[in-house]
């Protein structure tokens, strides 16, 4: 599951934006599979953490609702260039995996 | 009959790893837990109101023209529907987005923490055309916007 987050911080003021792109099926569970008509179960993730600085600047709780291979953004002020930001996620099968970008 | 006894054992230790790995995944998700657990009663609601009531402590929120919503007038693929959802508003603790026509309408909850800006952007699913809400928490009282979406495919079931 490695590399499966890739983020870019870039800071303008003192606004630092995040966006990010994570690579997840996000399966809802609804979904049944063309060939044997059984349920795809539920495989999404549900929890994002964004730390930075040593602070949560951001955390989520996402449902199966989130399209496929996750894109999010958000911003935060207090950063500063070469800062470490990091982004965590956890699925609902318990899979996790994390990634770090330096603000620039 | 030594199939049988074979069948047995195999039962016997399947169940006690069974066991043994459930009690080491309690013990493991339990500090977890603690920090943030996932909000499984919102998530699962089927009506807007409910899910509010369980993610956010309640339900009733006064629609706001400060907060904005970015999303496309006609999402082709319901599948992925950009949506953006931002506010000048000041001490915005929290902003859930929700599709009013899928199943389960909420999609996600954001906290912000020290010095996030309530700006936050995101793919969502949407099952057919409906209204997009947002969700902002400021000052512990609960505004919202709405937009529709028309959707040509849906995105949810396949």
């Amino acid at each position: 599951m490695a590399k499966s987050i890739k983020i870019r911080a870039k800071i303008k003021g003192d606004t630092t934006t995040v966006k990010c792109l994570m690579t997840h099926p996000m399966e809802t569970g609804l979904r049944k599979d063309s060939k044997t008509g059984k349920l795809i179960p539920a495989h999404f993730i549900n929890e994002v953490m964004a730390e930075s600085g040593g602070k949560t600047v951001m955390s989520a709780e996402w449902s199966g609702g989130i399209s496929k291979n996750p894109y999010l953004s958000f911003a935060f002020t207090g950063g500063a260039k070469g800062d470490d930001v990091t982004i965590t996620w956890k699925d609902n099968q318990g899979g996790t995996d994390s990634g770090t970008a330096k603000v620039s | 009959m030594s199939m049988n006894i074979k069948r047995r054992v195999f039962l016997k230790g399947s169940l006690a790893a069974g066991t043994v790995g459930a009690a080491v995944g309690a013990g493991l998700l339990a500090p977890q837990a603690v920090v943030a657990a996932w909000n499984e009663k919102a998530f699962k609601s089927e009506s807007v109101d409910d899910a509010l009531a369980a993610a956010m402590g309640e339900a009733s929120n006064t629609a706001s023209d400060a907060i904005k919503i970015k999303a496309p007038d006609i999402a082709e693929n319901g599948a992925v529907v950009p949506v953006s959802v931002s506010t000048d508003m000041a001490n915005v603790e929290s902003i859930a987005l929700l599709a009013e026509g899928n199943n389960t309408p909420l999609i996600a909850t954001f906290t912000l923490g020290e010095g996030a800006v309530a700006d936050v952007s995101t793919r969502i699913k949407m099952g057919k055309t409906s209204d997009v809400i947002a969700i902002v928490k400021s000052d512990g009282k609960l505004l919202s916007a709405r937009k529709s979406v028309k959707v040509t495919i849906g995105g949810c079931g396949g």
